[in-house]
């Protein structure tokens, strides 16, 4: 059996008991020894992408190097091994996300491909005119468009929920929403633009009161909460390799299996088949149906590998360490005169977003840059979100766990010399 | 730190803090709206055209202190030109932001136009410079779509 992940992936467990050591964490990217413009690098666009520790981008090579093979066909020595590693990454990520079995993974390509490939293959067949998807006033692009492109193509309608000032989903009107025509909940888990964390238990419950399955967006959760499907009980959760420390081009999605086989393929192909004749063609098992064609092998296996690498350093530490550093940022960053906060929930992780007084985001951007600084300025592919705040784009800092206090405060040094720039 | 203060010349700074023809103007006979859809830059611009000569030009719109900066100046620089002279203009303009200095040549040619020399140091920042720049071309063509640095 090939070991997912580099074995130091295990070694690194660290004991609950011990307090997180940032500093050795960052010797694990090797990124964060890169200089930008001169200066050492303080990268603050995780929410973008994270970056990879030594043992994904190892994993990468040694599959490259040792193991490359096409998966699920070959009977040769290389393919077994590597079906065996693909399928091991496949467990881990079940284990992840606390998934009751390995089938109810279906490796995608992404966040977006996933949310696409619920709104085709599940949401299209069940939905008829006058039926209702209902989402947030706070989701990414990727989970607003595959809703209007479905609800194009049957006549149903999407129904948005609010958010408040602060951020935060406003339950009641949620509640409001849920109605006789409701078919489907989309829903974001940690908002990108935001930072805000979703109510997603009370979010589901609410919704399977009614019998209304619900897709959650874990893009931004996944890498920074512990997430148990089954707890929270959501049929769906989707979320992106690459903003988990993992490849990109390698994406999850889990779905509930009586759900996944209930749905018809998404793409046809290789791989999604039982048998092919030209009368009759018999599709595979979940997750196999799915995944037509030769998938993202290396990118499955390195995501495989993430995982490990988080769940060695354990999603609760993370999520503590993130949180702390985030209040010092939110108390630091909002200290700075001129600067406005936007997301203020009070259930947030590590994602801040603001805007300077009198000076544009892209300008705060540009001269941040220069300092070494990487933050995401822009619309963050969520324009809605900004159109409620009023704001036509923000800045975002968004934190890892490799982030440290010293990071927080070249920020804030950089801040000023913005307002320096356009006093 | 030098590249950034050639980035925000002080007379950038000014244009961008108080934009001339920052107003919408009544009698325009060609109007044109661009957009940057990276950064969120959204410019309309009014152009009052007479005999081939622009005689009154006037933008509003939101955007970062580039392209604010940029419309700003851009229009002071053409109130009065032909057409062909503001397009002379924008060619010159363009090939500042986006050549090597040295095959840029004179910047002060273009007169305070020249400020934005520093932009080609910060290849993102092109587009920023370089909008309202399209937009005006959209309007003398008089074809009134709305352009998009995309
Ligand atoms: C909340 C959220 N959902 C979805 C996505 C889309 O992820 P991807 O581009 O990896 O498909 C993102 C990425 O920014 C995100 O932040």
């Amino acid at each position: 059996m090939t070991t997912i992940g580099h074995p130091i992936a295990e070694t690194v467990r660290q004991d609950p008991a011990i307090p997180f050591d940032v500093e050795r964490v960052r010797q694990d990217f090797p990124i964060l020894r890169e200089r930008a413009h001169g200066k050492p690098l303080v990268y603050l666009d995780n929410a973008a992408t994270s970056q990879k520790p030594q043992v994904v981008i190892d994993t990468l090579t040694r599959y490259y190097r040792a193991e490359n093979a096409n998966i699920h066909r070959g009977i040769h020595y290389l393919s077994e091994r590597a079906t065996e590693a693909y399928e091991g990454a496949r467990a881990a990520v079940a284990r992840f996300l606390n998934a009751a079995e390995p089938r109810e993974i279906v490796f995608v390509r992404s966040t977006t491909e996933a949310v696409n490939l619920v709104a085709q293959s599940y949401a299209r067949p069940r939905l008829q005119p006058g039926d209702e998807v209902v989402i947030s006033a706070m989701e990414h692009h990727s989970n607003i468009v595959p809703w209007q492109i479905v609800c194009e193509q049957t006549g149903a309608v999407l129904r948005v929920v609010p958010i408040n000032d602060a951020g935060e989903l406003v339950l009641e009107e949620y509640e409001r929403l849920l109605g006789p025509r409701t078919r489907f909940v989309a829903m974001v888990h940690v908002s990108n633009a935001l930072g805000t964390i979703t109510p997603v238990r009370r979010i589901v419950e609410l919704a399977h009161g009614r019998g209304v399955p619900v897709l959650l967006d874990g893009a931004q959760a996944a890498p920074r909460l512990p997430v148990d499907v089954r707890a929270l009980d959501c049929d769906f959760y989707a979320f992106s390799g690459h903003k988990a420390y993992g490849p990109t081009g390698i994406g999850v999605l889990y779905g509930k299996a009586p759900l996944l086989e209930a749905m018809p393929p998404y793409q046809g192909g290789g791989d999604m088949i039982l048998s092919v004749s030209f009368e009759k063609t018999l599709y595979n098992v979940i997750p196999f149906k799915f995944e037509a064609g030769t998938p993202h092998i290396a990118g499955g296996i390195g995501l495989g590998a993430a995982i490990g690498y988080l769940t060695g350093i354990g999603l609760e530490r993370i999520a503590a360490y993130e949180h702390g550093l985030l209040a010092y940022a939110t108390e630091r960053v909002g200290a700075v005169p001129g600067i406005r906060l936007i997301g203020t929930a009070k259930e947030k992780t590590g994602i801040l977003s603001f805007v300077v007084k009198g000076v544009h985001a892209h300008d705060v951007g540009t001269i941040l840059d220069q300092e070494g600084i990487a933050i995401r300025t822009g619309h963050h592919c969520a324009q809605p979100v900004l159109q409620r705040f009023g704001v036509p784009a923000t800045a975002r800092a968004s934190l890892a766990f490799y982030n440290t206090r010293a990071e927080i405060d070249a920020l804030v040094a950089g801040l000023h010399k913005v307002r320096e720039t356009f006093a | 730190m030098s590249d950034l203060r050639e980035l925000y010349q002080q007379v950038i700074l000014d244009h961008n803090k108080n934009p001339r023809n920052f107003r919408r103007l009544e009698g325009a006979n060609r109007t044109a709206e661009g957009h940057n859809p990276l950064c969120g830059d959204q410019i309309t611009l009014y152009v009052q055209i007479q005999d081939d000569v622009i005689g009154d030009i006037g933008f509003q719109g939101s955007g970062c202190a580039i392209s604010r900066a940029a419309a700003s100046l851009m229009t002071s620089s053409v109130k009065g030109k032909t057409r062909a002279e503001a397009e002379d203009l924008f060619h010159a303009f363009h090939k500042m932001v986006t050549t090597e200095r040295e095959a840029a040549g004179d910047p002060r040619a273009l007169g305070k136009l020249a400020a934005f020399s520093g932009v080609r140091e910060f290849p993102i920042r092109v587009k920023c410079a370089t909008l309202p720049w399209h937009t005006l071309r959209a309007a003398l063509e008089g074809k009134g779509q709305k352009v998009s640095t995309e």
